[in-house]
């Protein structure tokens, strides 16, 4: 076989990839853009104020604003302190031992168990077992455990990055450890970490199957967090594979994308600027 | 620290009990998937489940090849679209393109992880479904349409850690080759792909865990047949579905069955952390 002139091939593999390239970001733009254009002229005041209309059918969807909401906040209250205390242990208050190792890996594992498995153990374990029924609490016990993995990988990156030296003066002027922790590591720290806990709401606003077996499906605007709540991820999935409202689907759809876009854009917005603060 | 107070000392240990609850949340979750999963797998016989290919749960009958099947094929087929693309995009934006650009499209492109699962799952209903079905044939909802969109939904976990893989080859690497007279493809394909090797697997492994995981998407575009297709627009049931679709009204044998499949892909997930877990710690060595 004849040998490519190396010019040549390197003309072919750059169009090549490239075209992979613009195909993988036109998919993204797609998406957005369909979903955007066809979901927005269904939103409006009514569309997001008013309850659901035949069991979600027509409408509004502020009742699944609200369980989505109430649910992300609950998690976040439960696997924020969790995770922001074990990366401040893991960083500030042992070497790396074999058990810090353990304590990572563990993390690792909790990151890729699938939701559908957290789903399966929030039903049997919250629902079931500790007999909390289909509730706001027992979908967000569940979505806590999944984004834990996520807040301790973030905050153990924010808080490494903090200098050295700025715990070195806080150590030299007498403070303790807990008080140069949260004096001067954590005020350093928090952009990170708050980035990490955005990242989180954008997961949490987006699962379906962590949810729908822990929180239930239930309509009516949850008052408590024993009550079942329907988020606007299950809304979603139920109108697209149970009804043929797919205005009401595309709309909520809308609303799904642009809360997670721009919680996500926010967050590497934090993470670009904490960035170059750094460099 | 020679002297700490009471005080201290009882932060220490508060913070210690948290960092160690992320390994007793997940032996407890091992816990109790398996103590619903395992009594009913031993009662039944593993060769009767794993081997079984006939899934009547009315009947006593539990097989669940089919779906061990479907998901592998399913996700075999993400792979087959998700890494020459992901891969090709990485390797573009590395070694083709200008920092400039590549600090605009990593994030843009790790912003398609952030789109739910449920929404991907839709839109391969309403476009791709149809389009499968009215040009090549068969029901539509098919191995196919489900590769397709779950190969979209790895690219971020793919490309995003193949160019922190790419990025993290030495420069002089780079230098050495091109001062030798090579082109940038050459460099690319003879140097650093072979430096990277490892952490483009555990890019790989981690794409295939989020495939193999992944639950609405598949079961929205997949149809469910719980048979074993054969052909790529046959439709298929993962164990994924199977748990997504049937827990909901399950009880007694048949969601006892539900968490021996949920048994399965945990050990199937487990295997592969483990995996990721060793061939990330030999690139770090």
């Amino acid at each position: 076989m004849k040998r490519l002139d190396p010019g040549v091939t390197q003309k072919i593999v750059r169009g090549i990839l490239l075209s992979f390239t613009a195909l993988t970001v036109s998919i993204l733009v797609f998406i957005i853009t369909y979903v955007l254009l066809k979901g927005l002229p269904v939103l409006g005041w009514e569309f997001l104020t008013k309850g659901a209309v035949d069991a979600g059918t027509s409408g509004g969807i502020f009742p699944f604003i609200v369980s989505t909401v109430f649910i992300t906040v609950v998690a976040l209250a439960i696997a924020t302190p969790l995770g922001v205390g074990t990366a401040i242990y893991l960083t500030e208050y042992t070497r790396e031992t074999i058990v810090t190792k353990v304590v990572r890996f563990a993390a690792e594992c909790l990151a890729g168990i699938p939701s559908i498995i957290l789903g399966l153990f929030g039903f049997i374990t919250f629902v079931l077992f500790l007999k909390l029924g289909w509730s706001i609490l027992s979908g967000a016990l569940t979505l806590a455990i999944m984004i834990l993995p996520t807040i301790i990988r973030t905050s153990e990156e924010a808080i490494i990055s903090v200098p050295q030296n700025q715990r070195d003066v806080s150590t030299s002027l007498g403070g303790t450890r807990w008080q140069t922790v949260t004096r001067v590591v954590l005020p350093s720290a928090l952009p990170g970490i708050v980035t990490g806990i955005m990242l989180s709401v954008g997961r949490c606003i987006g699962e379906t199957a962590a949810v729908i077996f822990t929180a239930g499906s239930a309509l009516p605007t949850p008052t408590s967090v024993f009550a079942s709540g329907r988020t606007l991820a299950v809304h979603f999935y139920i109108l697209a594979t149970e009804t043929d409202a797919f205005g009401m689907a595309y709309g909520t759809a809308a609303v799904l994308i642009i809360a997670i876009l721009t919680i996500n854009v926010m967050a590497y917005w934090m993470m670009h600027r904490i960035m170059r603060k750094f460099s | 620290m020679s002297r700490v107070s009471p005080r201290e000392l009882a932060i220490e240990r508060i913070l210690q009990a948290i960092a160690y609850s992320s390994i007793a949340i997940l032996f407890i979750i091992t816990f109790f998937i398996f103590k619903e999963g395992l009594p009913f797998i031993f009662r039944e016989g593993l060769g009767e489940i794993l081997g079984g290919v006939e899934w009547r749960p009315t009947k006593g009958q539990f097989g669940i090849l089919p779906m061990v099947v479907g998901s592998l094929l399913v996700t075999g087929g993400a792979l087959v679209i998700g890494v020459p693309l992901g891969l090709s995009c990485a390797i573009f934006l590395v070694e083709f393109s200008t920092p400039k650009v590549r600090r605009i499209l990593k994030p843009a492109i790790e912003l398609l992880a952030g789109i739910p699962s449920v929404v991907y799952g839709f839109l391969g209903v309403i476009l791709l479904v149809p389009l499968i079905r009215v040009h090549l044939g068969g029901p539509g909802l098919s191995l196919l349409a489900g590769s397709i969109i779950l190969g979209i939904m790895i690219l971020p976990t793919i490309i995003s850690i193949s160019i922190d893989v790419l990025e993290a080859v030495p420069r002089s690497y780079r230098e050495g080759s091109i001062a030798l007279g090579a082109t940038t493809t050459q460099t690319v394909s003879m140097v650093v792909l072979k430096a990277a090797r490892s952490g483009i697997v555990t890019a790989v492994i981690l794409g295939m865990g989020r495939a193999i995981g992944e639950t609405m998407a598949v079961i929205m575009v997949t149809g469910n047949a719980v048979a074993a297709p054969g052909s790529v627009l046959d439709s298929i049931r993962t164990l994924t579905s199977n748990i997504g679709i049937e827990l909901a009204y399950a009880s007694g044998d048949h969601q006892e069955a539900l968490f021996a499949t949920g048994v399965v892909l945990f050990v199937m997930i487990m295997v592969l952390n483990l995996a990721a877990s060793m061939t990330r710690r030999k690139r770090i060595r």
